[in-house]
């Protein structure tokens, strides 16, 4: 009776995995589906009329933007300074310290400034979007706002939108220029590296190409991070594990921070590998 | 006459459940009608359904005779227009004073300029006697001030349907009267049709012209206030007897 019950048990777990797989996979179609929706929707509010309010931008630009500079310029300035500090160790072994300066920059410039700045603005901004739009959504302010026949996607979206889009670049640039400064810092007036190599080998090395790698990279991750984590917000409702109330929208801004963070690696990859 | 509103046949299901299960009702033009029923037995989502909020699985929701599940966000956002909402928590913008959330509408969907929207809010704030309060945010109000602010914004615009979701959920007898009261002045001087869901009976019925009891996912019958109390359904018998019956019976019986 115990062999004959066996296979029978098999089958239910098997099948029980595979609806539950199913079930994921659905899930996962479904999210991808509304999140590609809800970009376009936001890109169509920010292009056609009626549009948003200047100062709307404005203010959001000084709550993603100017609310970061303190932190990325700390972040920036302390990875200059290592980077100061490992080029200098690693390059004086080969005699070459001269090329200090170009090393930090180009580090800098085409990769740690975006990517740092990324990660920054999602810790610090992203959260907030995401967690301010969460209560929101569970608030029914959305569903007020709907039914005042004003449009979410443009009164609240299409604003920070613009202002990660403008902002993420500028910052990026702070923490490049403050990262240079750190990292002379460290290896010209500590280490006693030579001050014209330094700024000599940064000219002559960092070409225009790496100057816009790194800008187009800030923008796209501006763009990655305010869409992940609005969306994250907008959909809390949705979330898998029940989006409601205060542990709903706690879930959906850790979700949010993790997966912008994630995707922003991988994203520096796909467009590293498109541009080099 | 023809329905403002008219829900036909509306079928909605969550997970395995079927909410409502082919939801008839019309509303008239410069009626109120109240919406009625136990918690949790598909009241607010007929408003939702009605708001646009969320689309039926089968049926006809039609709003001055278009079908909401057919038209384009353009037109969506024209009915609208002609909306004002009285959520059940008042969903008011916590960021906002109470001066800029009255005001927002204007801000948002006309032209007029500060000075304008100004006088246009203080006189909303005057009819809900709430003026004193443009500077508080949300959060520095009682219950019953927020539900005013709340029919504030709804009324700025002077929307020609006014829904009313739960207006008195929360709220002491004499909060609850008041809100009745502002209604009814605010009804009697902006003319608007408008819906309400309560379970707040049989007060409600005093404000209304059709009463729609919601029972097992279809809505049992419209009647005036009179005829419903008196009606030979027996979902209504039993709605009326357990709303206004007796809360217990005296042992000592007279005679």
């Amino acid at each position: 009776m115990i062999l004959r019950q066996r296979p029978r048990g098999v089958i239910i777990i098997v099948m029980k995995l595979l609806e539950k797989l199913g079930e994921l996979s659905l899930y996962y179609i479904n999210q991808i589906g509304r999140m590609g929706i809800f970009l376009v929707l936001v890109c169509i509010n920010i292009v056609k009329p009626p549009y948003y309010k200047i100062s709307y931008v404005t203010k959001q630009i000084y709550l993603i933007g100017s609310l970061s500079i303190f932190v990325i310029v700390f972040t920036g300035v302390f990875t200059g300074m290592v980077l100061g500090l490992q080029g200098y160790n690693t390059l004086s072994k080969f005699g070459s310290e001269g090329f200090l300066g170009s090393a930090v920059a180009l580090s800098l410039i085409r990769e740690l400034g975006p990517v740092l700045t990324a990660l920054m603005v999602t810790g610090r901004a992203g959260s907030a979007i995401c967690a301010e739009i969460g209560i929101m959504r569970n608030s029914e302010q959305i569903d007020a706002l709907e039914c005042m026949a004003i449009d979410p996607h443009n009164y609240i979206m299409a604003p920070k939108f613009i202002a990660a889009i403008i902002s993420m670049p500028l910052l990026t640039a702070i923490f490049d220029v403050v990262g240079i400064f750190g990292g002379y810092l460290i290896g010209v007036v500590q280490l006693g590296a030579n001050e014209g190599a330094y700024f000599h080998s940064m000219y002559k090395n960092v070409e225009y190409n790496d100057v816009s790698m790194g800008f187009i990279k800030s923008l796209c991750f501006g763009l990655l991070v305010v869409w992940i984590c609005s969306a994250k917000g907008y959909f809390v409702h949705l979330e898998r594990k029940g989006g409601f109330g205060a542990e709903g929208v706690s879930r959906a801004t850790t979700s949010a921070v993790v997966v912008s963070s994630v995707a922003v690696l991988v994203f520096d990859y796909f467009i590293t590998s498109v541009l080099l | 006459m023809e329905p403002l509103i008219q829900l036909i046949d509306v079928r909605k299901k969550f997970g395995g459940q079927e909410v409502l299960k082919g939801v008839n009702l019309a509303i008239y033009e410069g009626k109120t009608t109240v919406i009625v029923g136990e918690s949790g037995k598909g009241k607010s989502l007929v408003l939702k359904h009605i708001l646009g909020l969320i689309k039926p699985d089968s049926g006809k929701v039609l709003v001055f005779g278009k079908d909401m599940n057919k038209i384009g966000s353009k037109e969506l956002k024209d009915i609208r227009s002609h909306f004002g909402v009285l959520f059940q928590n008042a969903a008011l913008f916590d960021s906002m004073t109470v001066f800029d959330n009255v005001a927002l509408p204007l801000r948002e969907r006309t032209n007029a300029s500060e000075e304008e929207i100004k006088i246009i809010v203080n006189e909303k704030l005057n009819l809900m006697d709430i003026e004193y309060s443009n500077e508080k945010y949300p959060a520095q109000l009682s219950g019953g001030m927020r539900k005013r602010v709340g029919l504030a914004r709804a009324l700025v615009l002077n929307p020609k349907i006014v829904f009313f979701d739960e207006p008195t959920t929360g709220l002491d007898v004499a909060k609850s009267n008041e809100i009745y009261r502002v209604f009814h002045r605010t009804q009697t001087k902006l003319a608007y049709t408008a819906v309400i869901v309560s379970h707040d009976v049989p007060k409600i019925f005093k404000l209304a012209d059709y009463v729609a009891l919601i029972h097992e996912g279809i809505i049992q019958d419209c009647l005036t206030p009179e005829d419903f109390q008196t009606s030979e359904n027996p979902a209504i018998r039993d709605f009326v007897e357990e709303t206004m019956g007796l809360i217990y019976e005296s042992e000592h019986v007279e005679g």
